[in-house]
C-alpha cells in the first residue's frame, strides 16, 4: 500500500490539476449530500414578482421564468444528476464486469454470446441507442439509468474480458483451482478482486460520460420531468431565453454540468495515472 | 482491396442483424402495450385495437418479427402519427440537412485536431502541447447543447454577427435547387452566392459546437500515436539517413501515426451522430435528429424507431468506410486479408 | 606524414536527464577510426556503445545532452554542426544500420521507395531515376529478384532480407563512415555471417571506414581490424584485434575474453564477470568505474584514470594493468 500512496503523492505533485479536480469533487459531494439543507431558497418555490431576474446578491445565479432561485436549483440538482450517473455506472460495472470476466475466463460460447451482445450495442451510435431505450421503456428517471448503463456495458466487458483472459492461467488462479475451489468461487473470489483496480479506473473514466449522457437525455425532454431540478433540463429551460438575452437561466446550470464532467474526467485520468501508469498518454 | 471489402462486408452482416433484432425488441418485448405507443397518447381504446391489428401485434412474436423484416425489406418503417407521412420518406428528406451539418463538423474537427495533435507531439512540452492538453480534456467535458447555446448567445445576441439560431437558411432566402440536398454544394453549383453565404452563416455555429465536442478524442489520439511513432525505430532510421525533417514527420511518422486515428474515427462518429440530435434541437436544424426529438415529445413512436434504425445502419456503413480507409493506408491489412 | 583519420572522437561526454536524476552515460570517451578501417566497439549492454554512435550521428533522444567533446569528421566537428547541416551529412557521408531490421524499416512504405527516398534526398538520383537506382542497390546487397522485392513491404520479407535493405539504404550514397549497431542481433547464425561478409566486402570496395558495435568479442575479432572495449561509459582498452586477443591488459578486457566462447576455449573454462555495471546516477562515481568489480584494485585506482600506451596502437586506462 505504501508504494501506491507514494506514487499517488508523486502523481498529485506532478499534476496539480488532479488536486484541483479532487477539490471540485468534494464540493459536488457536499452539494449532493447537503444540497437541500444549504440551499437558500426552496428550489420549487415560484415567485411571480421576481421572474427572470439577472444575478444579484440575493439570487447569485438569478431567477428563472417562474421566479425560482437558480442557485438553489443548481445546488439541489447535484444529488439527482450525480445519483443517476453513479447508479448507471454501478449497474454497468455489475453487468459488464461479471459477464466480461466470465467471457474471458470461460471462453467458448460464453465469450461468443457476451461478445456478440457487446458488439451489437456498439453497432449503434451510443446516445441514439440511449434515446431509443428510454423512449421504449418509458419516460422515467430509472430508465435513464438503465439506458446509460447499457451503452456503457461494452466498455466494461472489453476491459474485464481482456484482464480475465490474461489472468485465467496465472499462478494464483491455478493455485486456487487446484486447492479445490469451484469455478464460480475462483472467478468471484480470485479473478474479480484482481481486476478491481482497473475497473475502478474505468468507472471513474465513464462517470463523466454518464453525467453528460443523462443530462443530454433530459435536455431533449426524456426522463426527468419538470419541475424537478436537473442540470440538463434547466439548460433546456434556459434555451428559450437565450435569444432574448436572459443568459443566466441556461448559463449557471450549464457551467455546473460542465465542471462536474470536467472534474470526473480529470479524476479518472488522475486515478489511471496512479493505478495504471502504463496507460498514461 | 476487393477481398478486404468483401471480408469487412461479411463482418457487417451480424451487426446489421443485431441492430434489426434490437430495434424490433425495443418496440415489442417491453412492458406496456406497443399498440398504445404506436397509437399515440390520446388514442381511444378502439384506435389502439385498430393499430394492434394493423401492426399485426395480435400475432405471435415470431410472426411479428417476420412481418417486421418483410416491412423493412420493402423500405417500410411505418407512418408518423402527427404528420401521417411515411417515416422513410421523412427521414430521406431530412437526411441531407443532418449529413451536411455532421460532415462539416467532422471536417472542422479533423482539420483542427490532427494538426494540433501532430504539433503537440513534435513540439512536446511547448505551449502548443499544453494547449492540446487543455483542448482534449476540456473538449470532452463540454455538453454540446450548452456550448451551442453559449455560442448562440455570444455571436447572435451579444455580437450580432451570427444569424438567429433557427434552421438552415434565413426566411428571406430561398433554398437552392435540390441537387445533392447539401445547401452549400447546391448553392455553389447553381451559382447562388447569396444563398451560399446565408447557408454557411447558419451552419457555422452548430457545426463548430459539434466539432469542439468531437475533436478532443482525435487530438488526444493523434498526439499520443504521433509521440510513440516519433520514438520508433524506423523514424530513427529515417533521421539517421538524413531525410529532411518534413519527410521524417509527414511521410514517415505521420502516415503511421494516422492509423490509430482512423480507428478513433469510429468513436468520433458515434459522438457526432449523438451530438447531432442535441445540436439540431438547439439550433432548430431541420434534420432527422430534430424529427426524432419532436416525435419523442408527442409519443409518436414509429419515427423514433425508424430514426434509431437509420442511425445504426448509417453508423455501421461509416465504420465499414473507416475499415476500408484503414486498409488503404496500411498495406499489412490490405495484403493480409 | 600522419594520415587524417576518418573519425576522431575526443573527450566525448554525454548525460541523460531522467526523472530519477542525471545519468552520466559517457565520460570523456575518445577513439579514432582510420580511413578504410573496421573498428569494433565492444562492451556489455549499458556500456554506452550505442549512445556513442547516436551522439556522433546527432540522433540522441531529447533527454540526452552532449556535455563535452568533439567528433572530427572530414575536417569539421560533427557535434558543433547545426541539425540542418548534420542532416545533410547523415545518409550521405555517414550512415548507420541498426539492430532489429524489421522494426527499423517503415512498415507501410515499399522498401524500394525507402531506398529511393535517401537517394533523392542526397542527390544520388533524380525522382524519376530513383526507382531504378534503388533496384541497383538491391542487386548490390544481393537480394534475389530485386525488381519484385523493391515493391515489397518490410512485413513481407525475412529479417535477413530486411537487414540487407537497411544496408542498401545506408550505403546508397557511398558514405565515408558506416556505423553498424549490432546489425546481426536477432538473425540466425548463417544469416549473420552473410550480413557481416556483405558489410565487410562493400566497405572494402569503397574504402569506407566502419564502426561495428557488438557485445560479441568473437564476431569483433573475426571482422574487425581493431577493438575498442567500453565499460560503463569509459573506454578501458583499445588495441588491434590480434594484440587484444594475445595480450589483453585491462582486467575487464581479460574477463571479457575469458567469457567469450572461442575455438580453443572449452565450455568449462568460460568465466562470468562478477558484479554489474555501477549506478551511473550516483554523484560519487569512482574514477575507475570498474573498480567495484575489479580483482586488481589498489589505492592508486582512486586517482583520475590514466591513459597508458602499452604497444603499437594499444592503449589501456588502468593503474594496475595485467
Amino acid at each position: 500500500m505504501m508504494p501506491l500512496l507514494r506514487h499517488a503523492r508523486y502523481v498529485l505533485s506532478e499534476n496539480p490539476v488532479t488536486g484541483l479536480a479532487f477539490g471540485l469533487f468534494t464540493l459536488f459531494l457536499i452539494a449532493a449530500i447537503f444540497g437541500p439543507l444549504i440551499a437558500p431558497y426552496n428550489p420549487l418555490q415560484s415567485d411571480a414578482v421576481n421572474t427572470l431576474k439577472p444575478p444579484t446578491w440575493a439570487h447569485p445565479f438569478g431567477t428563472d421564468q417562474l421566479g425560482r432561485d437558480i442557485f438553489s436549483r443548481v445546488l439541489v440538482a447535484a444529488r439527482l444528476d450525480l445519483s443517476i450517473a453513479f447508479a448507471s455506472v454501478i449497474l454497468a460495472f455489475l453487468l459488464g464486469a461479471l459477464s466480461g470476466v466470465a467471457a474471458g475466463y470461460f471462453g467458448g460460447w460464453t465469450d461468443r454470446i457476451v461478445g456478440r451482445l457487446a458488439d451489437t450495442i456498439m453497432a449503434f451510435p451510443l446516445f441514439v441507442l440511449a434515446m431509443g431505450i428510454v423512449a421504449a421503456l418509458g419516460n422515467k428517471v430509472i430508465n435513464i439509468v438503465i439506458a446509460t448503463a447499457i451503452i456503457n456495458f461494452p466498455l466494461y466487458v472489453r476491459v474485464a474480458r481482456a484482464e480475465a483472459n490474461v489472468r485465467r492461467d496465472a499462478g494464483f488462479v491455478e493455485a486456487a483451482r487446484l486447492s479445490g475451489n469451484g469455478e464460480a468461487r475462483v472467478l468471484l473470489g480470485h479473478v474479480l478482486p484482481n481486476i478491481m483496480p482497473i475497473m475502478m479506473v474505468q468507472m471513474s473514466l465513464t462517470m463523466g460520460y454518464a453525467i453528460l449522457n443523462a443530462a443530454g437525455l433530459s435536455f431533449i425532454g426524456l426522463g426527468v420531468r419538470p419541475p424537478d431540478a436537473e442540470w440538463g433540463i434547466m439548460v433546456a429551460d434556459g434555451a428559450n431565453f437565450i435569444q432574448s438575452g436572459e443568459w443566466w437561466v441556461a448559463f449557471f446550470p450549464g457551467v455546473t454540468l460542465m465542471l462536474a464532467v470536467f472534474c470526473f474526467n480529470l479524476l479518472g485520468d488522475g486515478l489511471r495515472d496512479i493505478i495504471d501508469p502504463r496507460q498514461r498518454t | 482491396m476487393l477481398k478486404l471489402l468483401l471480408s469487412r462486408l461479411a463482418t457487417a452482416i451480424p451487426s446489421i442483424a443485431g441492430v434489426i433484432v434490437v430495434t424490433f425488441m425495443l418496440t415489442r418485448l417491453l412492458p406496456g402495450d406497443p399498440a398504445a405507443y404506436f397509437a399515440g397518447l390520446a388514442a381511444s381504446p378502439q384506435a389502439i385495437a385498430e393499430v394492434r391489428t394493423k401492426l399485426g401485434l395480435d400475432k405471435s412474436l415470431p410472426e411479428q418479427f417476420v412481418g417486421y423484416i418483410v416491412d423493412l425489406a420493402h423500405g417500410n418503417l411505418g407512418n408518423s402519427l402527427s404528420t401521417g407521412q411515411p417515416v422513410v420518406a421523412e427521414i430521406v428528406n431530412r437526411l441531407p440537412a443532418s449529413a451536411e451539418l455532421t460532415l462539416v463538423a467532422l471536417f472542422l474537427a479533423v482539420g483542427i485536431a490532427i494538426p494540433l495533435g501532430v504539433l503537440a507531439a513534435v513540439k512536446q512540452g511547448t505551449w502548443i502541447d499544453h494547449l492540446c492538453r487543455i483542448v482534449t480534456t476540456a473538449g470532452v467535458s463540454l455538453p454540446v447543447f450548452f456550448t451551442g447555446l453559449l455560442m448562440a448567445y455570444v455571436f447572435y445576441y451579444l455580437l450580432q454577427i451570427a444569424p438567429a439560431p433557427t434552421g438552415r437558411l434565413d426566411a428571406f432566402l430561398s433554398a437552392p435547387t435540390d441537387i445533392t440536398g447539401f445547401y452549400l454544394i447546391d448553392s455553389i453549383l447553381t451559382g447562388n452566392l447569396e444563398t451560399f453565404r446565408g447557408a454557411l452563416s447558419q451552419l457555422a455555429l452548430p457545426a463548430i459546437s459539434m466539432a469542439i465536442f468531437s475533436l478532443a478524442p482525435l487530438a488526444r489520439m493523434t498526439r499520443g500515436s504521433m509521440l510513440s511513432v516519433l520514438n520508433s525505430d524506423f523514424v530513427r532510421t529515417a533521421r539517421a539517413s538524413g531525410l529532411a525533417p518534413r519527410t521524417v514527420v509527414f511521410t514517415y511518422a505521420f502516415r503511421n501515426a494516422v492509423l490509430p486515428v482512423i480507428t478513433t474515427l469510429g468513436m468520433v462518429f458515434s459522438f457526432l451522430l449523438g451530438a447531432n440530435v442535441l445540436v439540431e434541437t438547439v439550433f432548430a436544424w431541420p434534420g432527422i435528429g430534430l424529427y426524432a426529438v419532436n416525435a419523442l415529445l408527442t409519443s409518436d413512436y414509429a419515427p423514433v424507431q425508424g430514426f434509431v434504425l437509420a442511425m445504426a445502419v448509417l453508423y455501421i456503413a461509416l465504420n465499414l468506410l473507416i475499415d476500408l480507409l484503414y486498409g488503404l493506408v496500411d498495406p499489412r491489412v490490405r495484403l493480409d486479408s | 606524414m600522419v594520415a587524417i583519420p576518418a573519425l576522431a572522437v575526443e573527450d566525448l561526454s554525454v548525460e541523460f536527464r531522467t526523472r530519477s536524476g542525471v545519468v552520466k552515460v559517457l565520460d570523456h570517451v575518445g577513439f579514432t577510426v582510420e580511413k578504410g578501417e573496421t573498428v569494433a566497439l565492444v562492451g556489455e549492454s549499458g556500456s554506452g556503445k550505442s549512445v556513442t554512435a547516436f551522439a556522433v550521428m546527432g540522433i540522441l533522444d531529447a533527454a540526452g545532452k552532449v556535455t563535452s567533446g568533439r567528433a572530427m569528421f572530414g575536417g569539421s566537428d560533427l557535434l558543433a554542426q547545426s541539425e540542418r547541416d548534420l542532416a545533410e551529412l547523415r545518409g550521405r557521408e555517414l550512415s548507420m544500420i541498426f539492430q532489429n531490421p524489421r522494426t527499423a524499416l517503415n512498415p507501410i512504405r515499399r522498401v524500394g521507395q525507402q531506398i529511393a527516398d535517401v537517394l533523392v534526398r542526397h542527390g544520388g538520383a533524380t525522382r524519376p531515376d530513383a526507382p531504378r537506382e534503388a533496384i541497383k542497390m538491391l542487386k548490390k546487397v544481393r537480394i534475389p529478384d530485386p525488381e519484385r522485392r523493391a515493391e515489397a513491404y518490410p512485413f513481407e520479407l525475412s529479417g535477413g532480407m530486411c537487414q540487407r535493405i537497411m544496408i542498401a539504404i545506408a550505403l546508397a550514397c557511398r558514405p565515408a563512415l558506416l556505423i553498424a549497431d549490432e546489425p546481426t542481433t536477432g538473425l540466425d547464425v548463417t544469416t549473420q555471417a552473410v550480413i557481416m561478409d556483405l558489410i565487410g566486402e562493400l566497405g572494402r570496395d569503397s574504402g569506407m571506414a566502419t564502426i561495428f558495435i557488438t557485445h560479441d568479442l568473437g564476431l569483433a575479432a573475426e571482422y574487425c581490424d581493431r577493438i575498442v572495449v567500453m565499460h560503463a561509459g569509459h573506454i578501458v582498452e583499445s588495441a588491434p584485434s590480434r594484440a587484444l586477443f594475445a595480450n589483453a591488459r585491462h582486467p575487464y578486457s581479460a574477463k571479457l575474453l575469458a567469457a567469450t566462447p572461442g575455438e580453443t576455449a572449452s565450455l568449462a573454462s568460460l568465466v562470468s564477470i562478477p558484479g554489474g555495471l555501477p549506478d551511473l546516477r550516483r554523484a560519487d562515481l569512482p574514477a575507475c568505474r570498474y573498480s567495484g568489480r575489479c580483482e586488481r584494485l589498489t589505492d592508486a585506482c582512486a586517482q583520475p584514470l590514466p591513459h597508458k600506451t602499452v604497444g603499437e596502437r594499444h592503449d589501456v586506462a588502468c593503474w594496475n594493468p595485467l
